[in-house]
C-alpha cells in the first residue's frame, strides 16, 4: 500500500536517531491502532504543508528585513493586499477540507461501537466468526477481565486470540479510568455505572503492556496488566490453565476484590457468575441494592411515588469509605424491590439477551428505540414488609 | 486516605486537628522553614523601612489601573515560582522512578503536586499576568483615565491574592486536592476524596472567580464606554481587541465555572447526587460542564498574547500592522468558535462518531483563523525594518515554536488519532507548547515591552537574552522528549515506570525543566539588575520603541490621570499618526481631573473571603457564619461611604506636565 511506503520514508530519519526505542503508537501490531496511526501520519504530512512554509517564510523575513540590511524595501504603510487575504485565508482553509473530510470518514470507520468488518487490510472478517466479547472492569487499583464464552476471569492479565475480532465491553467499578492497549487500540474511558466499547483485533502473536490512561487515584500508576496475542492452541492452553485455578469469580469474592489495593498480581478464576458484569455495571453487586436498570425500568413506567423516598437503606460500605456528607447526612442506597431470586433470574434473561445494552448503537434517534426501553421490564411489585429486609429502615423524613 | 475513621467534626475547629498540619513530611517541613525564614525577613524589612503605611495607602487600597495591573503582575510571578517548583518536583520524580525505584515523592504527595501545578499556573500564574497586562495598558491604548469601575477593579485583585492565598495555605494546613486539575468526579466526590484537598480547590477557585468574573465585566465596561473620541471599533488597537474578546469569554464562561463548582460543592457538603454515580447522578455531565468553560479559558490565555504579539511585531517592524481587519474578524472568529469545540477534551468517552467528528472539524475550523494570524503577523515583517529587541525575540521564537503546538493540536483534534494519543505524554507536551509556545512567550514579551512605560526605565538587554535563550532552548529540550514519550505509549500523571527505555527521555526532560529554571532565575536577575541599574536605563521620552498605539504618547511611568487632556483619534496607530503630523503636545489651558479616591474595603472584603473559605473547607461553622455576616456588613457599610473622589487641582497637572516639557527639550538639547 503506498500509504504505508508513505509514512515509513517520512519515519526514516526518526527511526535511525531513535532506534532502540519502542514506538508503539507508530508501530502497533493490531489493525485498528495500526489505521488510527495512518491516520495520524497522514494528518501530520498534510498540515505539514503549510507549517513548513510558514517557519521557513518566518526566518528568512526576520533574516532578510533585520534592520540591519538597509538594502531591503521598506514600506511602512504597507498594510493590506485584497489577493494575498485571499491566500491567507483559503491556504488553512483547503487543508481543513482535506482534513475535514479524512476526519469525518476516519471517526466513523474507527468508531470504537463499530463491529470490524475487516481484520487487516486484505483479509475481511470471515462470515462464521464470532467476536471474543470481554468484559472488562477497571477497579481500584487493578483490571479484571471476564471471558463469558469460556466462563473464566483474570485480574491484570488480558490475552486474544491472534486474528479474531475482540469486542471489549468496559465499565468500572468506582471512579473514571481509561482502558488502554497501545499496540492493540486506541483507549476508551471505563466509567461507572455505563458501558463503553472497544472492538478489536490483534494481527500478530504479541506480548505488551496495557494500563489505564486516566489518573484514578493513589494506586494509578500500578494498574497496568499484560496484553498477549496468542494463536489458537496457545490461547486454548491459556484459558484451560484459567480453568485450573481453585478460585471463582463470584459476588462475594468480587466484593473482596473490588476493595482498593496496589500493584495486583495476576489472578485467575475457573468460573464465573454469568450476571456478575450485568450487576457491576448497575451498580447492585451488593445484596440488596436495586440495580439501575430496575430503576430504569420502574421509573419507565411511572415510577413508585412516596414508595421510593422511603425505599432507601443506610450505606455502609461504598468501595473506599462513603460515610456521608456534613450537612446532607448519611448515605443511603435504594433498596431492590425484588428477592435476590427475581433479580438473578431477570438478570439472567437480559444476561442471555446480548440486545440489551449491546444495541446502545451510536445512532439514535426519531423512530429509533430508546435504550432504556429495551432494559427488562417488569411490573413493580408491592413494597416487601420492612421485616423481611435487613437493617434498619430509615423513616422518610430523614 | 482510604478506609479511615471516621472523626465528627468538633464545633470549635471543626474537622482541623494537629494532624492536619504535615509536621512529618520533610519536604514540606523544609518548605515551610525557607517560607518562613523568607517571609520574616520581607515583613521584617517592610517594618524596618516604615513601609506599612506607604504600601497600604499607595498600593494595597489603590483605585489607580496602573498600580493594580502592577500588583496583578507581582502577584503572577510569585506563584509562577511556586508552580515551576512542583513542575520540576514532577520532572525529578519521573527521572528517578525507575527500575523499581519508587522516586522520592509517595503517590500522596506526587498527586497534589500535579494537581496544584496545573490550577496554580492556569488560575493563579497565567490569569493574573494577562489581568494585569490588560489592567495596565488596555485603559492607556483607549486615552482613558482609569477603568469603568475603580474600585470593583481594586476588589477584583485582592478576591484573586484570596483565592491563591488559599492554595498556597494547603501546602502547610491540611493537604491539597489528588484528583487533577480539573477535579472530575467521582474522584473528586465526597466518596473517594473525603478530605479537605477538594474542598480547598472549590473555594480557592470560587473565590478567586469572583475577581477574574467582576474584572471582566470590569474591561468591556471600559473598553466599550470609555474610548476616547474619534477611537471607533475599527480603530481600536489590536491588543485592545483581543482584550474585549477575551473578557467576553471570561464574563461567558465564568459563571458555568461557578455553576459547575456549586454543583459539586453541593454534592460533597450537603448529600444531593448530581455528579455521583448512583442515585441518578452523572459524572459525564461535570466534564462535559467544566470544559465548557475550560476550552474557552485556553482562549482566554491565549487571545491577549495574540494582541501582545500585533502590537509588538508592528511596533518593531516600524510598519503597520497588515490585514488590521481581518486580525480583527479573525480573534472574533476564535471567539465565538471556541465555545464549539469542548467535547475534543474528551473524545475517548465514547461518544458516537457523528458527535465526535463535529467536534474535531469544529476544532480544526479554529485553525484557520489562527493560520490568517500567523499569516498576517508574517506579512507585517515582510517589508519592513526589524529591530531585534527582547520583545521581537519572542515574537520570533513564538511563531516558530507556536505553528508546532498548532500542528500537533489539530492531530489530536482527529478522534481516531486522539484515541491513540489522548492522556499521553504528547497531549501534556501539546499544551505546553501552546502555552508556553504562546502564553508564556506573549506575557515575557508584553512584560519587556511594556515594562518603560510602567517603571520610566527599559530592562537590562543582557539578562533578558539570558532568559529568552535559556526559556527557549529549555523549552524544547523539557517538551521534545515529551512527544517522543507520548509515541512511545506513555500516558500522563504516572508517578513510577518500568520499562528502561523510557529513562533516558526523562532525563533530557528534567535536564531542560532545569534550564528552564535559569531561564525564570535569569528573569528575576533581569529585573534586579534593571532596578540597579535604572539610571543608565532611563527613558524620558515615553516613547522608547518608536511605538504606535496611544499609550507611549504619555510620560513613563504615566502620570496618576494618564492624560492630562483627552486625545482624539483620527488613525488606527494613532500615537503614530500624532507623531507623523507632528501634533503638539497642550501646555496651557490644564482643567482639574475628577478622579477616584482610594478604598480599603477591597481587601478586607477579600480577607474575610478567605476566612469564610478556610472555615468552609474545615467544617468551622461559627466562623463561617461569622465572616459570611462580616462580609455582608462590611459591604453593605462600604455604600454608605459617600467620600469617594477627589479633584486633581489644574496646578498639580500644570506642574506634572511642565516638568514632562522640560524632560522632553533636554531630550531633544541631547
Amino acid at each position: 500500500m503506498s500509504l504505508r511506503r508513505l509514512h515509513l520514508i517520512a519515519l526514516l530519519p526518526l527511526a535511525a536517531a531513535l532506534s532502540g526505542c519502542n514506538f508503539v503508537v507508530l508501530a502497533p501490531t493490531g489493525d485498528v491502532a495500526a489505521q488510527q496511526r495512518d491516520l495520524l501520519v497522514i494528518s501530520t504530512l498534510l498540515m505539514l504543508l503549510i507549517i513548513i512554509p510558514v517557519m521557513a517564510l518566518t526566518a528568512f523575513f526576520a533574516w532578510k528585513y533585520r534592520a540591519s540590511n538597509t538594502t531591503a524595501r521598506y514600506e511602512p504603510e504597507w498594510s493590506h493586499s485584497t489577493q494575498m487575504e485571499l491566500v491567507i485565508w483559503s491556504a488553512p482553509l483547503l487543508i481543513i477540507i482535506c482534513l475535514g473530510a479524512l476526519t469525518w470518514m476516519g471517526t466513523h470507520l474507527l468508531d470504537p461501537w463499530r463491529p470490524l468488518d475487516r481484520i487487516s487490510a486484505d483479509q475481511p472478517v470471515p462470515a462464521d466468526v464470532k467476536p471474543l466479547d470481554v468484559q472488562v472492569v477497571a477497579l481500584d487499583w487493578k483490571w479484571l477481565f471476564i471471558y463469558p464464552e469460556q466462563g473464566i476471569a483474570t485480574v491484570n492479565d488480558l490475552a486474544a486470540p491472534v486474528d479474531r475480532p475482540i469486542r471489549f465491553h468496559i465499565t468500572a467499578s468506582s471512579v473514571m479510568n481509561a482502558f488502554y492497549v497501545p499496540t492493540l487500540a486506541g483507549m476508551i474511558y471505563a466509567m461507572p455505572a455505563m458501558r463503553t466499547e472497544l472492538n478489536a483485533v490483534a494481527n500478530s502473536p504479541v506480548d505488551s503492556r496495557g494500563f489505564s490512561s486516566n489518573y484514578s487515584g493513589a494506586g494509578f500508576s500500578g494498574m497496568s496488566f499484560r496484553f498477549r496475542a496468542l494463536d489458537d492452541a496457545a490461547f486454548a492452553a491459556w484459558v484451560d490453565e484459567a480453568r485450573t485455578s481453585e478460585s471463582q469469580l463470584t459476588r462475594a469474592n468480587y466484593l473482596e476484590l473490588e476493595r482498593p489495593s496496589q500493584n495486583v498480581p495476576v489472578q485467575r478464576f475457573a468460573a464465573i457468575d454469568p450476571t456478575l458484569f450485568d450487576a457491576i455495571l448497575n451498580l447492585c453487586v451488593e445484596p440488596g441494592k436495586m440495580c439501575m436498570s430496575d430503576m430504569m425500568a420502574i421509573d419507565a413506567k411511572g415510577g413508585q411515588d412516596m414508595a421510593s423516598v422511603t425505599n432507601t437503606l443506610p450505606l455502609t460500605y461504598d468501595k473506599h469509605s462513603r460515610r456521608g456528607t456534613v450537612l446532607g447526612g448519611q448515605a443511603n442506597y435504594v433498596v431492590g424491590i425484588c428477592t435476590p431470586e427475581d433479580l438473578s433470574t431477570a438478570l439472567t434473561l437480559s444476561a442471555a439477551k446480548p440486545a440489551r445494552g449491546g444495541d446502545l448503537a451510536p445512532v439514535q434517534g426519531a423512530g429509533l428505540p430508546l435504550p432504556a426501553l429495551n432494559a427488562p421490564s417488569f411490573t413493580p411489585i408491592r413494597l416487601p414488609s420492612s421485616a423481611a429486609l435487613p437493617g434498619p429502615r430509615r423513616p422518610s423524613n430523614s | 486516605m482510604t478506609e479511615q475513621p471516621t472523626i465528627a467534626p468538633s464545633f470549635l475547629f471543626g474537622r482541623f486537628t494537629l494532624e492536619a498540619i504535615p509536621y512529618h513530611e520533610p519536604i514540606l517541613v523544609a518548605t515551610f522553614i525557607a517560607v518562613a525564614i523568607g517571609g520574616i525577613a520581607v515583613l521584617g524589612a517592610i517594618s524596618y523601612f516604615r513601609l506599612w503605611g506607604y504600601l497600604w495607602k499607595e498600593w494595597f487600597t489603590s483605585v489607580d489601573h496602573k498600580r493594580i495591573g502592577i500588583m496583578y503582575m507581582v502577584l503572577g510571578i510569585i506563584m509562577l515560582l511556586r508552580g515551576f517548583a512542583d513542575a520540576i518536583m514532577m520532572r525529578l520524580q519521573q527521572a528517578l522512578a525507575f527500575g523499581g525505584s519508587e522516586g522520592y515523592l509517595p503517590a500522596h504527595h506526587y498527586d497534589q503536586v500535579f494537581t496544584a501545578h496545573g490550577v496554580i499556573m492556569i488560575f493563579f500564574v497565567a490569569m493574573p499576568l494577562v489581568t494585569g497586562l490588560m489592567n495596565y495598558v488596555v485603559p492607556l491604548q483607549i486615552g482613558a483615565r482609569d477603568v469603568s469601575f475603580p474600585f470593583l477593579n481594586n476588589f477584583s485583585f485582592w478576591m484573586t491574592v484570596s483565592g491563591a492565598i488559599l492554595v498556597m495555605t494547603s501546602l502547610f494546613i491540611g493537604e491539597f486536592a489528588q484528583t487533577g486539575w480539573l477535579a472530575y468526579p467521582p474522584l473528586s466526590g465526597i466518596a473517594y476524596s473525603p478530605n479537605v484537598g477538594v474542598d480547598y480547590y472549590i473555594w480557592a477557585l470560587q473565590i478567586a472567580g469572583v475577581g477574574t468574573t467582576l474584572s471582566g465585566i470590569n474591561l468591556i465596561c471600559t473598553i466599550v464606554k470609555m474610548r476616547c473620541p474619534g477611537m471607533t471599533m475599527m480603530k481600536m488597537p489590536v491588543f485592545t481587541w483581543t482584550s474585549l474578546c477575551t473578557n467576553v469569554l471570561i464574563v461567558a464562561t465564568f459563571p458555568i465555572l461557578t455553576a459547575t463548582l456549586a454543583l459539586l460543592t453541593a454534592d460533597r457538603y450537603l448529600g444531593t447526587n448530581f455528579f455521583t454515580n448512583d442515585l441518578g447522578g452523572n459524572p459525564m455531565m461535570y466534564v462535559n460542564l467544566i470544559w465548557i468553560w475550560g476550552h474557552p479559558e485556553v482562549y482566554i490565555l491565549i487571545l491577549p498574547a495574540f494582541g501582545i504579539f500585533s502590537e509588538v511585531t508592528s511596533a518593531f517592524s516600524g510598519k503597520r500592522l497588515f490585514g488590521y481587519t481581518s486580525m480583527v474578524y479573525a480573534t472574533v472568529v476564535i471567539t465565538i468558535l471556541s465555545y464549539l469545540v469542548w467535547l475534543h477534551h474528551f473524545f475517548t468517552m465514547g461518544s458516537g462518531a457523528s458527535v465526535n467528528s463535529f467536534f474535531g472539524i469544529t476544532t480544526m475550523i479554529i485553525s484557520i483563523p489562527t493560520g490568517a494570524k500567523m499569516f498576517n503577523w508574517l506579512f507585517t515583517m515582510y517589508r519592513g525594518r526589524i529591530r531585534f529587541e527582547l520583545p521581537m525575540m519572542y515574537t520570533i521564537a513564538f511563531m516558530l515554536t507556536f505553528v508546532i503546538g498548532g500542528m500537533t493540536g489539530v492531530l489530536l483534534a482527529v478522534p481516531p488519532a486522539d484515541f491513540v494519543l489522548h492522556n499521553s505524554l504528547f497531549l501534556i507536551a501539546h499544551f505546553h507548547n501552546v502555552i508556553i509556545g504562546g502564553v508564556v512567550f506573549g506575557l515575557f514579551a508584553g512584560i519587556a515591552f511594556w515594562w518603560p512605560k510602567a517603571f520610566g526605565f527599559r530592562l537590562d538587554p543582557f539578562w533578558g537574552k539570558m532568559s529568552f535563550w535559556f526559556w527557549v532552548v529549555g523549552f524544547y529540550v523539557a517538551f521534545m522528549p515529551l512527544y517522543v514519550l507520548g509515541l512511545m505509549g506513555v500516558t500522563r500523571r504516572l508517578r513510577v515506570f518500568d520499562d528502561p527505555s523510557l529513562h533516558i527521555w526523562f532525563i533530557i526532560a528534567a535536564f531542560g525543566a532545569f534550564l528552564i529554571a535559569l531561564g525564570i532565575a535569569s528573569f528575576l536577575i533581569q529585573i534586579a539588575v534593571s532596578i540597579k541599574n535604572r539610571d543608565k536605563l532611563r527613558d524620558t521620552t515615553g516613547d522608547p520603541w518608536d511605538a504606535r498605539t496611544l499609550e507611549w504618547a504619555t510620560s513613563s511611568p504615566p502620570p496618576d490621570y494618564n492624560f492630562a487632556f483627552t486625545p482624539v483619534v483620527h488613525d488606527l496607530d494613532a500615537w503614530w499618526d500624532m507623531k507623523h503630523r507632528g501634533a503638539a503636545r497642550p501646555l496651557t489651558g490644564f482643567r482639574p481631573i475628577h478622579m477616584p479616591r482610594n478604598s480599603g474595603t477591597g481587601p478586607i472584603l477579600a480577607a474575610i473571603s478567605f476566612v469564610l473559605g478556610f472555615a468552609l473547607i474545615w467544617y468551622i461553622w461559627w466562623l463561617a457564619a461569622l465572616a459570611f455576616v462580616a462580609l455582608l456588613g462590611t459591604a453593605i457599610a462600604h455604600t454608605f461611604n459617600y467620600n469617594r473622589d477627589f479633584d486633581i487641582p489644574a496646578d498639580v497637572i500644570a506642574r506634572t506636565e511642565e516638568a514632562r516639557t522640560k524632560l522632553l527639550a533636554a531630550q531633544v538639547n541631547a
